[in-house]
Protein backbone atom coordinates (compact mmCIF):
# COMPACT_ATOMS: atom_id res chain seq x y z
CA UNK A 1 0.00 0.00 0.00
CA UNK A 2 1.19 3.79 -0.58
CA UNK A 3 1.77 6.16 1.77
CA UNK A 4 -0.52 8.83 1.35
CA UNK A 5 0.27 12.29 2.90
CA UNK A 6 0.48 16.07 2.50
CA UNK A 7 2.98 17.93 3.00
CA UNK A 8 2.63 21.61 4.46
CA UNK A 9 3.84 24.11 1.77
CA UNK A 10 2.19 26.85 3.52
CA UNK A 11 0.53 26.71 6.78
CA UNK A 12 -2.37 29.74 6.38
CA UNK A 13 -2.94 31.57 9.65
CA UNK A 14 -4.86 29.04 12.00
CA UNK A 15 -5.02 25.58 10.96
CA UNK A 16 -5.91 23.23 13.27
CA UNK A 17 -7.66 19.60 13.27
CA UNK A 18 -10.97 19.92 14.46
CA UNK A 19 -14.08 17.21 15.42
CA UNK A 20 -16.81 17.31 17.73
CA UNK A 21 -14.80 18.55 21.18
CA UNK A 22 -14.72 16.94 24.40
CA UNK A 23 -17.03 17.08 26.99
CA UNK A 24 -17.30 16.80 30.94
CA UNK A 25 -14.05 18.20 31.66
CA UNK A 26 -14.76 21.99 32.18
CA UNK A 27 -14.15 21.27 36.20
CA UNK A 28 -10.61 20.68 35.73
CA UNK A 29 -10.27 23.82 33.47
CA UNK A 30 -10.87 22.28 29.29
CA UNK A 31 -13.11 23.82 26.77
CA UNK A 32 -15.43 21.82 24.41
CA UNK A 33 -12.73 23.03 21.75
CA UNK A 34 -14.14 21.24 18.44
CA UNK A 35 -14.83 22.84 15.00
CA UNK A 36 -15.94 25.97 15.32
CA UNK A 37 -18.72 26.08 12.64
CA UNK A 38 -20.75 22.72 13.29
CA UNK A 39 -23.05 22.76 10.41
CA UNK A 40 -19.90 23.36 7.75
CA UNK A 41 -18.02 21.16 9.47
CA UNK A 42 -20.62 18.66 9.47
CA UNK A 43 -21.46 19.01 5.93
CA UNK A 44 -17.54 18.35 4.96
CA UNK A 45 -17.92 15.07 7.05
CA UNK A 46 -21.18 13.92 4.84
CA UNK A 47 -19.82 15.28 1.70
CA UNK A 48 -16.81 13.09 2.09
CA UNK A 49 -18.67 10.06 3.19
CA UNK A 50 -16.98 9.87 6.57
CA UNK A 51 -18.00 9.09 9.95
CA UNK A 52 -20.04 12.23 11.94
CA UNK A 53 -17.11 12.25 14.30
CA UNK A 54 -14.22 12.05 12.15
CA UNK A 55 -11.20 14.91 11.95
CA UNK A 56 -11.16 17.46 9.47
CA UNK A 57 -8.89 20.63 8.71
CA UNK A 58 -10.21 23.93 10.17
CA UNK A 59 -8.51 27.26 8.88
CA UNK A 60 -9.40 30.82 9.38
CA UNK A 61 -9.27 33.41 6.88
CA UNK A 62 -5.80 32.04 4.96
CA UNK A 63 -5.44 28.36 4.43
CA UNK A 64 -2.63 25.86 4.08
CA UNK A 65 -0.72 25.15 0.71
CA UNK A 66 -0.91 21.30 0.73
CA UNK A 67 0.79 18.66 -1.84
CA UNK A 68 -0.51 15.09 -1.70
CA UNK A 69 2.20 12.91 -1.88
CA UNK A 70 0.67 9.43 -2.65
CA UNK A 71 -1.90 7.62 -5.13
CA UNK A 72 -5.07 9.28 -5.01
CA UNK A 73 -7.60 10.87 -2.60
CA UNK A 74 -10.96 12.58 -2.66
CA UNK A 75 -11.33 15.91 -0.89
CA UNK A 76 -14.13 18.47 -0.11
CA UNK A 77 -14.00 21.91 0.85
CA UNK A 78 -16.57 23.57 2.47
CA UNK A 79 -17.49 27.45 3.90
CA UNK A 80 -17.46 30.10 1.77
CA UNK A 81 -13.86 29.42 0.35
CA UNK A 82 -11.74 30.54 -3.16
CA UNK A 83 -9.37 27.22 -3.33
CA UNK A 84 -7.10 25.81 -6.44
CA UNK A 85 -5.99 22.87 -7.51
CA UNK A 86 -2.67 22.79 -9.36
CA UNK A 87 -1.68 19.85 -11.48
CA UNK A 88 1.31 19.17 -13.32
CA UNK A 89 -0.24 20.57 -16.37
CA UNK A 90 -3.28 22.99 -15.21
CA UNK A 91 -4.98 24.72 -12.80
CA UNK A 92 -8.55 24.41 -11.61
CA UNK A 93 -10.26 26.89 -9.60
CA UNK A 94 -12.64 24.77 -7.09
CA UNK A 95 -16.23 25.10 -5.51
CA UNK A 96 -17.02 24.14 -2.34
CA UNK A 97 -19.08 21.45 -1.75
CA UNK A 98 -18.37 18.94 -4.37
CA UNK A 99 -15.76 16.35 -4.53
CA UNK A 100 -12.59 16.89 -5.96
CA UNK A 101 -9.64 14.31 -6.25
CA UNK A 102 -5.69 14.76 -5.95
CA UNK A 103 -3.29 12.28 -7.39
CA UNK A 104 0.71 12.02 -6.22
CA UNK A 105 2.50 15.46 -6.76
CA UNK A 106 -0.53 17.64 -7.23
CA UNK A 107 -1.18 20.88 -4.86
CA UNK A 108 -4.40 22.29 -2.92
CA UNK A 109 -3.90 25.48 -2.51
CA UNK A 110 -6.56 26.94 -0.07
CA UNK A 111 -6.52 31.02 -0.65
CA UNK A 112 -8.58 32.28 1.61
CA UNK A 113 -12.25 32.20 3.38
CA UNK A 114 -14.19 35.67 1.65
CA UNK A 115 -17.06 36.97 3.99
CA UNK A 116 -16.10 34.81 6.78
CA UNK A 117 -14.24 33.15 8.47
CA UNK A 118 -13.71 29.57 8.90
CA UNK A 119 -13.38 26.90 6.51
CA UNK A 120 -13.04 23.00 6.26
CA UNK A 121 -11.16 20.30 4.57
CA UNK A 122 -12.32 16.85 4.97
CA UNK A 123 -10.71 14.38 3.01
CA UNK A 124 -12.31 10.98 2.09
CA UNK A 125 -10.42 8.77 4.56
CA UNK A 126 -8.66 9.40 8.08
CA UNK A 127 -5.87 11.48 9.33
CA UNK A 128 -3.24 9.88 11.78
CA UNK A 129 -4.47 12.06 14.83
CA UNK A 130 -3.51 11.73 18.50
CA UNK A 131 -6.92 11.57 20.25
CA UNK A 132 -6.80 13.37 23.74
CA UNK A 133 -9.89 12.45 25.93
CA UNK A 134 -11.35 11.25 22.63
CA UNK A 135 -11.08 13.68 20.20
CA UNK A 136 -8.70 15.05 17.72
CA UNK A 137 -9.43 18.99 18.68
CA UNK A 138 -6.26 21.05 19.34
CA UNK A 139 -6.33 23.46 21.87
CA UNK A 140 -3.49 25.94 21.15
CA UNK A 141 -3.46 27.71 24.15
CA UNK A 142 -3.97 24.57 26.34
CA UNK A 143 -1.52 22.43 23.84
CA UNK A 144 -4.13 20.09 23.60
CA UNK A 145 -5.00 17.70 20.94
CA UNK A 146 -3.39 16.29 17.83
CA UNK A 147 -0.68 17.55 16.31
CA UNK A 148 0.85 18.13 19.73
CA UNK A 149 -1.96 20.85 20.39
CA UNK A 150 -0.29 23.15 17.79
CA UNK A 151 -1.35 24.44 14.50
CA UNK A 152 0.17 23.19 11.00
CA UNK A 153 3.32 24.37 10.72
CA UNK A 154 5.32 24.76 7.73
CA UNK A 155 7.04 21.43 6.11
CA UNK A 156 5.53 19.17 8.48
CA UNK A 157 4.11 15.76 6.74
CA UNK A 158 0.02 14.95 7.82
CA UNK A 159 -0.37 11.33 7.56
CA UNK A 160 -3.22 9.84 5.61
CA UNK A 161 -4.02 6.46 7.23
CA UNK A 162 -7.05 4.97 5.18
CA UNK A 163 -8.74 6.40 2.45
CA UNK A 164 -11.87 5.47 0.41
CA UNK A 165 -14.53 6.85 -2.29
CA UNK A 166 -11.94 7.79 -4.32
CA UNK A 167 -14.41 8.30 -7.78
CA UNK A 168 -17.08 9.74 -5.56
CA UNK A 169 -18.58 13.03 -7.50
CA UNK A 170 -20.83 13.94 -4.38
CA UNK A 171 -22.10 17.51 -4.42
CA UNK A 172 -24.61 19.86 -2.76
CA UNK A 173 -25.81 23.23 -3.83
CA UNK A 174 -25.55 25.18 -1.04
CA UNK A 175 -25.15 29.25 -0.23
CA UNK A 176 -24.08 30.10 3.56
CA UNK A 177 -26.93 33.06 4.69
CA UNK A 178 -25.52 35.56 6.30
CA UNK A 179 -26.57 37.14 9.74
CA UNK A 180 -26.72 40.67 11.53
CA UNK A 181 -29.00 40.09 14.26
CA UNK A 182 -27.40 38.03 16.59
CA UNK A 183 -30.22 36.22 19.45
CA UNK A 184 -29.07 36.22 22.93
CA UNK A 185 -31.49 35.58 26.17
CA UNK A 186 -30.67 38.28 29.13
CA UNK A 187 -27.68 37.10 31.03
CA UNK A 188 -27.46 36.30 35.00
CA UNK A 189 -26.25 39.19 35.58
CA UNK A 190 -28.28 41.43 33.46
CA UNK A 191 -29.33 43.80 36.07
CA UNK A 192 -25.63 45.15 36.82
CA UNK A 193 -26.24 47.52 33.57
CA UNK A 194 -27.82 50.66 33.33
CA UNK A 195 -31.44 51.15 31.82
CA UNK A 196 -29.69 53.31 29.25
CA UNK A 197 -26.93 50.54 28.67
CA UNK A 198 -29.37 47.63 28.37
CA UNK A 199 -31.23 49.84 25.72
CA UNK A 200 -28.03 50.19 24.07
CA UNK A 201 -26.91 46.17 24.25
CA UNK A 202 -30.31 45.36 22.23
CA UNK A 203 -30.85 48.19 20.07
CA UNK A 204 -27.52 49.80 18.71
CA UNK A 205 -24.74 48.08 16.52
CA UNK A 206 -21.68 46.26 17.29
CA UNK A 207 -18.21 45.91 15.17
CA UNK A 208 -16.42 42.77 15.43
CA UNK A 209 -12.62 43.90 16.32
CA UNK A 210 -9.65 42.44 15.11
CA UNK A 211 -9.21 40.81 18.74
CA UNK A 212 -11.18 37.38 17.75
CA UNK A 213 -10.11 34.32 18.21
CA UNK A 214 -11.42 30.99 18.73
CA UNK A 215 -11.22 31.82 22.85
CA UNK A 216 -13.52 35.05 22.44
CA UNK A 217 -15.25 37.85 20.06
CA UNK A 218 -14.18 40.97 21.23
CA UNK A 219 -16.72 43.65 20.06
CA UNK A 220 -16.66 47.85 20.58
CA UNK A 221 -19.48 49.96 20.15
CA UNK A 222 -21.23 52.39 22.56
CA UNK A 223 -19.53 51.59 26.22
CA UNK A 224 -21.74 50.02 28.60
CA UNK A 225 -21.77 51.03 31.54
CA UNK A 226 -21.79 48.93 35.11
CA UNK A 227 -23.82 50.32 37.79
CA UNK A 228 -23.19 47.17 40.12
CA UNK A 229 -20.17 46.01 40.47
CA UNK A 230 -17.45 45.72 37.27
CA UNK A 231 -16.53 41.83 38.69
CA UNK A 232 -18.34 38.89 40.20
CA UNK A 233 -17.36 36.22 42.07
CA UNK A 234 -15.73 33.92 39.53
CA UNK A 235 -17.74 31.23 38.14
CA UNK A 236 -18.32 28.81 35.41
CA UNK A 237 -19.00 29.93 32.01
CA UNK A 238 -20.50 28.54 28.74
CA UNK A 239 -20.28 28.67 24.92
CA UNK A 240 -22.23 32.07 23.75
CA UNK A 241 -21.36 33.90 27.08
CA UNK A 242 -21.20 37.50 26.77
CA UNK A 243 -19.57 39.30 29.23
CA UNK A 244 -18.51 42.98 29.76
CA UNK A 245 -15.22 43.86 31.30
CA UNK A 246 -14.54 46.70 32.89
CA UNK A 247 -13.57 48.77 30.02
CA UNK A 248 -17.29 48.49 28.96
CA UNK A 249 -17.05 46.43 25.84
CA UNK A 250 -18.35 43.30 25.44
CA UNK A 251 -16.67 39.87 24.72
CA UNK A 252 -18.40 36.88 23.38
CA UNK A 253 -17.02 33.60 24.37
CA UNK A 254 -16.43 30.65 21.97
CA UNK A 255 -14.83 27.69 22.13
CA UNK A 256 -11.79 27.49 23.16
CA UNK A 257 -12.99 30.22 26.37
CA UNK A 258 -11.52 29.59 29.92
CA UNK A 259 -14.34 28.08 31.70
CA UNK A 260 -14.21 30.07 34.13
CA UNK A 261 -14.08 33.84 34.43
CA UNK A 262 -15.17 36.86 36.91
CA UNK A 263 -16.89 39.26 34.96
CA UNK A 264 -20.41 40.35 34.64
CA UNK A 265 -22.59 38.43 32.06
CA UNK A 266 -24.78 40.48 29.93
CA UNK A 267 -26.53 38.06 27.67
CA UNK A 268 -26.07 34.49 26.28
CA UNK A 269 -25.81 33.89 22.25
CA UNK A 270 -28.40 31.29 21.74
CA UNK A 271 -27.66 27.83 20.25
CA UNK A 272 -29.31 28.11 16.66
CA UNK A 273 -27.02 31.37 15.90
CA UNK A 274 -23.26 29.99 17.40
CA UNK A 275 -22.34 28.90 13.44
CA UNK A 276 -23.29 32.95 12.09
CA UNK A 277 -21.32 34.64 14.52
CA UNK A 278 -18.22 32.55 14.58
CA UNK A 279 -18.20 33.07 11.05
CA UNK A 280 -18.17 37.11 10.90
CA UNK A 281 -14.99 38.39 10.29
CA UNK A 282 -13.38 41.91 12.02
CA UNK A 283 -15.47 44.86 10.94
CA UNK A 284 -18.78 43.19 10.63
CA UNK A 285 -21.46 45.11 12.33
CA UNK A 286 -24.11 43.34 14.47
CA UNK A 287 -27.16 43.72 16.08
CA UNK A 288 -28.57 41.95 19.38
CA UNK A 289 -32.00 41.29 19.81
CA UNK A 290 -33.42 39.70 22.84
CA UNK A 291 -35.28 36.18 22.82
CA UNK A 292 -37.46 34.08 26.02
CA UNK A 293 -35.37 30.66 26.22
CA UNK A 294 -38.85 29.02 24.47
CA UNK A 295 -38.05 30.77 21.49
CA UNK A 296 -34.47 30.10 21.82
CA UNK A 297 -35.26 26.51 22.12
CA UNK A 298 -37.96 26.69 19.12
CA UNK A 299 -34.94 28.05 16.74
CA UNK A 300 -32.80 25.18 18.02
CA UNK A 301 -35.03 22.82 16.45
CA UNK A 302 -35.35 24.83 13.41
CA UNK A 303 -31.77 25.12 12.69
CA UNK A 304 -31.62 20.98 13.46
CA UNK A 305 -33.96 20.28 11.14
CA UNK A 306 -32.52 23.03 8.67
CA UNK A 307 -29.30 21.24 8.61
CA UNK A 308 -30.89 17.69 8.27
CA UNK A 309 -32.58 19.27 5.54
CA UNK A 310 -29.47 20.64 3.86
CA UNK A 311 -27.68 17.32 4.54
CA UNK A 312 -30.33 15.71 2.34
CA UNK A 313 -30.00 17.49 -0.51
CA UNK A 314 -26.24 15.87 -1.21
CA UNK A 315 -26.68 14.44 -4.47
CA UNK B 1 -28.82 23.94 49.47
CA UNK B 2 -29.41 25.18 45.82
CA UNK B 3 -31.65 28.34 46.39
CA UNK B 4 -31.81 29.09 42.92
CA UNK B 5 -31.93 27.84 39.17
CA UNK B 6 -32.30 29.57 36.64
CA UNK B 7 -30.90 29.45 33.05
CA UNK B 8 -27.77 30.82 30.97
CA UNK B 9 -28.43 30.71 27.54
CA UNK B 10 -30.29 27.86 26.38
CA UNK B 11 -28.07 25.08 27.19
CA UNK B 12 -27.17 25.62 31.32
CA UNK B 13 -28.76 25.62 34.58
CA UNK B 14 -27.15 27.54 36.73
CA UNK B 15 -27.63 26.30 40.44
CA UNK B 16 -27.09 29.18 42.55
CA UNK B 17 -26.00 28.28 46.10
CA UNK B 18 -25.64 32.21 47.60
CA UNK B 19 -23.43 35.04 47.12
CA UNK B 20 -21.35 34.13 50.00
CA UNK B 21 -17.95 32.72 49.51
CA UNK B 22 -17.14 30.27 52.39
CA UNK B 23 -15.15 26.95 52.43
CA UNK B 24 -18.82 24.84 53.86
CA UNK B 25 -21.17 26.38 51.05
CA UNK B 26 -18.24 25.71 48.55
CA UNK B 27 -18.26 21.80 49.86
CA UNK B 28 -22.16 22.01 49.45
CA UNK B 29 -21.33 22.82 45.88
CA UNK B 30 -18.97 20.22 45.03
CA UNK B 31 -20.91 17.22 47.21
CA UNK B 32 -23.82 18.28 43.94
CA UNK B 33 -21.28 18.02 41.14
CA UNK B 34 -20.18 14.85 42.81
CA UNK B 35 -23.62 13.46 42.58
CA UNK B 36 -24.78 14.77 39.53
CA UNK B 37 -21.36 13.46 38.14
CA UNK B 38 -21.85 9.96 39.43
CA UNK B 39 -25.59 9.31 38.15
CA UNK B 40 -24.14 10.23 34.34
CA UNK B 41 -27.39 11.80 33.23
CA UNK B 42 -28.43 11.61 29.98
CA UNK B 43 -27.85 14.99 27.71
CA UNK B 44 -25.24 16.73 30.36
CA UNK B 45 -21.99 17.71 28.43
CA UNK B 46 -20.51 19.61 31.53
CA UNK B 47 -20.38 20.39 35.04
CA UNK B 48 -18.55 23.45 36.52
CA UNK B 49 -18.71 23.83 40.41
CA UNK B 50 -17.29 27.05 41.19
CA UNK B 51 -17.21 29.14 45.11
CA UNK B 52 -20.96 29.49 45.00
CA UNK B 53 -22.89 28.42 41.58
CA UNK B 54 -22.96 25.36 39.89
CA UNK B 55 -23.21 25.41 36.47
CA UNK B 56 -24.37 22.16 34.22
CA UNK B 57 -24.14 22.33 30.54
CA UNK B 58 -26.45 20.27 28.57
CA UNK B 59 -26.85 18.79 24.83
CA UNK B 60 -30.00 20.68 23.69
CA UNK B 61 -30.49 17.70 21.20
CA UNK B 62 -31.15 15.46 23.91
CA UNK B 63 -32.73 17.56 26.79
CA UNK B 64 -33.76 20.98 27.52
CA UNK B 65 -33.71 23.18 30.79
CA UNK B 66 -37.32 22.47 31.67
CA UNK B 67 -36.49 18.87 32.06
CA UNK B 68 -33.17 19.19 33.55
CA UNK B 69 -34.39 21.26 36.12
CA UNK B 70 -36.92 19.13 37.51
CA UNK B 71 -34.37 16.25 37.63
CA UNK B 72 -31.96 18.22 39.40
CA UNK B 73 -34.32 19.24 41.80
CA UNK B 74 -35.27 15.83 42.51
CA UNK B 75 -32.24 15.01 43.07
CA UNK B 76 -30.92 12.82 45.89
CA UNK B 77 -27.79 14.02 47.47
CA UNK B 78 -25.51 11.90 49.25
CA UNK B 79 -22.86 12.33 51.34
CA UNK B 80 -19.57 10.97 49.74
CA UNK B 81 -17.03 8.73 51.99
CA UNK B 82 -14.10 10.99 50.31
CA UNK B 83 -15.73 14.48 51.60
CA UNK B 84 -12.45 15.68 52.89
CA UNK B 85 -10.37 15.47 49.53
CA UNK B 86 -6.84 14.94 49.02
CA UNK B 87 -3.92 16.33 50.83
CA UNK B 88 -0.92 17.77 48.73
CA UNK B 89 2.03 19.53 49.34
CA UNK B 90 3.56 21.82 46.84
CA UNK B 91 7.08 23.59 46.75
CA UNK B 92 7.27 27.02 46.18
CA UNK B 93 10.31 28.80 46.00
CA UNK B 94 10.35 32.71 46.55
CA UNK B 95 13.66 34.09 45.26
CA UNK B 96 13.87 37.31 43.69
CA UNK B 97 13.75 36.03 40.13
CA UNK B 98 10.42 34.22 41.06
CA UNK B 99 8.59 36.69 43.65
CA UNK B 100 7.49 38.85 40.69
CA UNK B 101 4.90 41.44 42.61
CA UNK B 102 6.63 40.82 46.36
CA UNK B 103 8.14 44.54 46.42
CA UNK B 104 4.68 45.94 45.18
CA UNK B 105 2.77 43.90 47.88
CA UNK B 106 5.40 45.13 50.61
CA UNK B 107 4.32 48.70 49.56
CA UNK B 108 0.74 47.95 49.40
CA UNK B 109 0.11 45.73 52.73
CA UNK B 110 2.91 47.86 55.05
CA UNK B 111 4.49 44.36 56.13
CA UNK B 112 7.61 43.20 55.49
CA UNK B 113 8.80 40.40 52.69
CA UNK B 114 9.46 38.38 55.24
CA UNK B 115 6.40 38.39 57.28
CA UNK B 116 4.64 38.07 54.29
CA UNK B 117 5.91 34.61 53.76
CA UNK B 118 5.73 33.53 56.85
CA UNK B 119 2.00 34.43 57.21
CA UNK B 120 1.61 32.35 53.50
CA UNK B 121 3.21 29.29 54.40
CA UNK B 122 1.77 28.94 57.97
CA UNK B 123 -1.41 28.28 56.39
CA UNK B 124 -3.12 25.24 54.77
CA UNK B 125 -5.82 26.60 51.69
CA UNK B 126 -8.68 24.69 50.10
CA UNK B 127 -9.07 24.27 46.47
CA UNK B 128 -12.41 26.03 45.72
CA UNK B 129 -12.52 25.32 42.27
CA UNK B 130 -10.06 24.53 39.29
CA UNK B 131 -10.64 26.32 35.71
CA UNK B 132 -9.93 29.66 33.95
CA UNK B 133 -7.00 27.59 32.48
CA UNK B 134 -6.26 23.91 32.22
CA UNK B 135 -5.69 22.64 36.01
CA UNK B 136 -5.43 26.12 37.50
CA UNK B 137 -6.85 25.71 41.50
CA UNK B 138 -8.29 28.67 42.94
CA UNK B 139 -7.27 28.30 46.14
CA UNK B 140 -8.01 29.99 49.87
CA UNK B 141 -8.42 31.19 52.44
CA UNK B 142 -5.07 33.70 52.60
CA UNK B 143 -4.49 35.53 55.92
CA UNK B 144 -7.01 38.90 55.94
CA UNK B 145 -3.28 40.90 56.41
CA UNK B 146 -2.19 39.34 52.88
CA UNK B 147 -5.14 40.54 51.12
CA UNK B 148 -4.34 42.60 48.04
CA UNK B 149 -6.12 43.75 44.89
CA UNK B 150 -4.94 42.64 41.39
CA UNK B 151 -2.83 43.98 39.10
CA UNK B 152 -4.05 47.45 37.43
CA UNK B 153 -2.64 46.29 34.21
CA UNK B 154 -2.79 42.83 33.94
CA UNK B 155 0.67 40.63 32.81
CA UNK B 156 0.51 39.38 28.91
CA UNK B 157 2.70 36.09 29.87
CA UNK B 158 2.45 34.76 33.67
CA UNK B 159 5.65 32.03 33.64
CA UNK B 160 4.23 28.37 34.56
CA UNK B 161 4.11 27.48 38.03
CA UNK B 162 3.88 31.18 38.96
CA UNK B 163 2.06 31.33 42.94
CA UNK B 164 -0.08 34.38 43.03
CA UNK B 165 -2.15 35.95 45.56
CA UNK B 166 -5.11 38.21 45.70
CA UNK B 167 -7.92 39.34 47.62
CA UNK B 168 -8.73 36.45 49.89
CA UNK B 169 -7.34 34.07 47.80
CA UNK B 170 -4.48 31.99 45.96
CA UNK B 171 -3.79 30.37 42.64
CA UNK B 172 -1.15 28.15 40.67
CA UNK B 173 -0.81 29.06 37.24
CA UNK B 174 -0.21 25.79 35.26
CA UNK B 175 0.66 26.75 32.43
CA UNK B 176 1.76 29.98 30.61
CA UNK B 177 -1.46 32.83 30.49
CA UNK B 178 -2.23 35.93 30.75
CA UNK B 179 -2.79 37.18 34.42
CA UNK B 180 -3.36 39.61 36.74
CA UNK B 181 -2.31 38.20 40.43
CA UNK B 182 0.68 39.34 42.85
CA UNK B 183 3.32 36.51 41.84
CA UNK B 184 4.76 35.57 45.14
CA UNK B 185 7.15 32.54 43.89
CA UNK B 186 7.17 29.09 41.42
CA UNK B 187 6.52 25.94 42.23
CA UNK B 188 8.94 23.25 39.99
CA UNK B 189 5.81 20.81 39.98
CA UNK B 190 3.80 20.41 36.82
CA UNK B 191 0.13 21.65 38.10
CA UNK B 192 -1.26 20.21 34.70
CA UNK B 193 -0.30 16.92 33.02
CA UNK B 194 -2.02 16.51 29.12
CA UNK B 195 -1.23 13.00 28.61
CA UNK B 196 -2.91 11.72 31.94
CA UNK B 197 -5.99 11.41 30.74
CA UNK B 198 -7.44 9.53 33.62
CA UNK B 199 -6.09 12.29 36.56
CA UNK B 200 -4.43 15.45 34.75
CA UNK B 201 -4.93 18.00 37.16
CA UNK B 202 -2.82 17.37 40.30
CA UNK B 203 -5.42 19.68 42.74
CA UNK B 204 -9.38 19.79 42.10
CA UNK B 205 -12.03 21.35 43.97
CA UNK B 206 -12.32 19.89 47.96
CA UNK B 207 -8.48 19.01 48.58
CA UNK B 208 -6.00 20.54 50.36
CA UNK B 209 -2.99 22.31 49.57
CA UNK B 210 0.08 22.81 51.90
CA UNK B 211 2.91 25.06 50.28
CA UNK B 212 6.51 24.18 51.32
CA UNK B 213 9.08 27.05 50.12
CA UNK B 214 12.24 25.06 49.09
CA UNK B 215 15.41 27.25 48.38
CA UNK B 216 16.75 27.97 44.38
CA UNK B 217 18.96 25.05 44.31
CA UNK B 218 16.42 22.54 45.73
CA UNK B 219 14.02 24.29 43.14
CA UNK B 220 16.60 23.55 40.18
CA UNK B 221 16.67 19.68 41.17
CA UNK B 222 13.66 19.24 40.51
CA UNK B 223 13.78 20.25 37.22
CA UNK B 224 17.06 18.05 36.52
Amino acid sequence: MTKNYFEVIRPGINATFQDLGRKNLYHIGIPFSGAMDKRNYLLANELAGNKVNSPVIEFAYQGPLLKFIGEKINFTITGDVKFKIIKKNKEEDGNCYQNYKLEDGDHLDIISTYNSVYGYLAISGNYDVQLQWNSCSINTKAQIGSNNGKILEKKQKIIITETHSHESKKKLDHLNSKIENIRVIKGTNYNYFSENSKKIFFNEEFTVTKLTDRMGMRLKGAKIENIVDTNIKSEGIVKGVIQVPTDGNPIVMLSDHGTIGGYPKIGVVISSDYDKLVQLPPGSKIKFKEVELSDAELLFKLYQMETKNIISKIK
Amino acid sequence: MIKNISNLGDAALYCDFGTEVSKEINQEVIKYFKNIKEKKLEGIDNITPSYNKLIISFDLNITNFGNLKKIIENLEIKKFESEKGNIIKIPICCDKEFALDIKRLQEKLKISEDKILEKFFSKEYYCYMTGFIAGHPFLGDTDKSLRAKRLETPRVRMPKGSVGITEQFCNIYSFESPGGWNIIGNTPLNIFEKNNEEKPNLIGPGDTVIFKQISMSEYQEYND
